[in-house]
């Protein structure tokens, strides 16, 4: 099946029957560019759509997680935007599905129970970034130290970071 | 990343039932897992009843300094990730940005690209193998293995001057055109490799304590492989025929007649038979690239604003100091659209892919990197569950972990 027919079975299931816009405004948003497939798709919606397109479209594997802090991006409205890249193994198709979510408390349904590889993709944007996966099993930092406070790849984080490192507890050799 | 107070509470919990079980700290300075990485195993005598990974320690922020870097000094950071094989990270690297640029390399950049990915495919499994040989106790075989990389630190030396962290390509094309003295070096390295891959073979291959440590331990599933996301050798080895230079010719791939290597089994051989037959492929298609390189210009004209002009023409015409101008100045620069790209290469650990967003500046807005290594790691508590101590390093040797892809 082309990603055409499989982006309009999304529209028919997860579309909103009531809004009676045309097909390009209606949810979930399709866009595309350079060869990629791109979907919008809400939040509330974002695990039933990566569920149907698992069991029914033949994407078996998820590629990746990651996120976008789009603070101060041109044109952006919505604060963060998850991206899911999907693959299928047998079909050969990519599709790209973004899930934008907003301060304060971002958080997203997990996906785990779908992947199992989403697992450490999922800690590490909450890592990152500090979007709640709900439901996911061992949603620790990953990366960073368990006492760090900050979201580093978040916009509003400095390159240069916080101070953390001048702050470790200094251990003389007395005390060791 | 220490373990959470509700995790150590889990543990003393499980313990009290199973007050025989021993803790064992295993890493993060353990000559076998060559970098840093850290794993807490729960042994029962010697038998491992969990092993808890641990990791972070190599974290250095390379996303966050993506953003801060234009597209042409990222390169040099993308070097460090995996540093076994970093001329592929450099391809996949600019080969997002050429997507999101929408910039169209040349036949003979992407010929040239072809053949050091495929040298860096090459060196990186005789690293993987004979690292794990090493660990396994097969000291000669680690020797053998080495010494080939040797060579193609030559061949990097001889193209682009650094033997290590090459930064070989620009957006739009590469630092220096292959001269025909490395073609004749890889000429000459496939016709050495050729007996290097007869002694691996005839040293271990059949040995029968190696296939002893090796077959039925850490048995992946062909189900759990893609369910997990992996990607590369490693999901080959379970039966997943997915191979991006097959699936996606990305590079000159369409052009070269070569095998994708499978296995069914799953296990530690498989994945070294996996490797070792990549190994024959990869050369099979630097046969037919270095005899076949498309004469032309190897970089992308001055019209698509990309690349910097030669020096001679900087300093002696206005035309080429304007070009170079326009593109060094931070105001300036290369035309970068508000869009966001995903291009993934076959690297030798698996899919390597980066996420791009642009957004109007020459700099990323975000540059994810899409980290076989770090796919691969979350693999590693279901795939030792069950085995002995022992056979930790033949696992973690067979699924190639690099640190510093793994933390970034």
């Amino acid at each position: 099946m082309p990603i055409e027919e499989i982006v309009n079975s999304l529209r028919v299931s997860f579309g909103d029957p009531q809004a009676g816009a045309p097909p390009a405004s209606a949810v979930p948003i399709v866009t595309s560019w350079r060869g990629t497939t791109r979907v919008v798709v809400p939040a509330e919606k974002s695990y039933d759509v990566l569920a149907a397109l698992k069991q029914q479209h033949g994407f078996d594997m998820l590629v990746d997680i990651t996120c976008v802090d789009y603070l101060n991006y041109p044109g952006a409205r919505d604060r963060f935007g998850l991206v899911y890249l999907l693959a299928g193994t047998e079909t050969g198709l990519r599709l790209t599905i973004r899930v934008f979510v907003n301060e304060p408390e971002p958080s997203v349904r997990s996906v785990v129970g779908l992947w199992e590889g989403a697992n450490w993709l999922e800690r590490e944007v909450w890592d990152m970034f500090g979007i709640r996966f709900q439901g996911h099993p061992d949603l620790r930092r990953i990366l960073m130290p368990e006492e760090f406070t900050a979201f580093p790849l978040r916009k509003d984080y400095p390159l240069q970071g916080l101070g953390e490192r001048h702050n470790f507890p200094v251990l003389t050799r007395g005390e060791s | 990343m220490p373990l959470t107070l509700s995790e150590l509470a889990a543990d003393h919990a499980e313990e009290g039932m199973q007050p025989y079980l021993w803790t064992m700290n295993f890493g993060p300075q353990h000559p076998a897992t060559h970098t840093t990485l850290r794993l807490v195993l729960k042994l029962d005598g010697e038998r491992v009843a969990a092993a808890i990974p641990d990791i972070g320690y190599l974290h250095s922020g390379f996303e966050k300094i993506g953003e801060s870097l234009d597209f042409n000094q990222y390169v040099t950071v993308t070097d460090r990730m995996n540093y076994i094989s970093p001329m592929s990270n450099n391809v996949a690297w600019h080969m997002a940005v050429e997507k999101l640029l929408g910039i169209e390399i040349t036949p003979r950049c992407s010929y040239i690209r072809t053949i050091i990915c495929e040298l860096m495919r090459i060196s990186d499994h005789l690293l993987c193998l004979g690292a794990m040989g090493l660990d396994i106790g097969a000291l000669t075989y680690f020797m053998y293995a080495f010494n080939a990389r040797e060579t193609i630190y030559d061949i990097c030396e001889a193209l682009c001057g650094a033997r290590f962290t090459n930064s070989y390509t620009r957006v739009g094309g590469v630092m220096c055109d292959i001269t025909p003295q490395v073609v004749q070096m890889i000429r000459d390295f496939l016709a050495e490799m050729l007996k290097v891959m007869d002694d691996l073979d005839r040293l271990l291959g059949r040995n029968r304590i190696f296939v002893d440590r090796l077959q039925g331990v850490g048995v992946l599933s062909k189900e759990e492989a893609i369910n997990r996301s992996c990607s590369g050798p490693v999901a080959r080895a379970s039966g997943v025929v997915r191979d991006l230079r097959r699936d996606e010719p990305h590079l000159a791939y369409a052009d070269f007649d070569f095998d994708v290597c499978c296995a069914r089994e799953g296990d530690c051989l498989a994945r070294y038979q996996v490797r070792m037959a990549e190994m024959a492929e990869s050369m099979k298609i630097l046969h037919q690239a270095v005899e076949n390189i498309p004469a032309g210009p190897v970089n992308v004209g001055p019209d698509r604003r990309s690349i910097l002009p030669p020096p001679g023409k900087v300093w002696t015409t206005i035309e080429g100091l304007i070009s170079h101008f326009e593109l060094v100045m931070p105001n300036r620069g290369m035309p970068v659209p508000c869009e966001e790209v995903y291009a993934a290469i076959e690297a030798p650990n698996g899919e390597l892919g980066f996420y791009v967003v642009g957004d109007g500046s020459p700099r990323a807005y975000r540059a994810r990197c899409r980290p076989p290594s770090f796919i691969h790691f979350a693999l590693f508590p279901q795939l030792i569950r069950g085995h002995t101590l022992s056979d930790i390093v033949a696992v973690l040797g067979s699924l190639n972990i690099i640190a510093a892809e793994l933390d970034r």
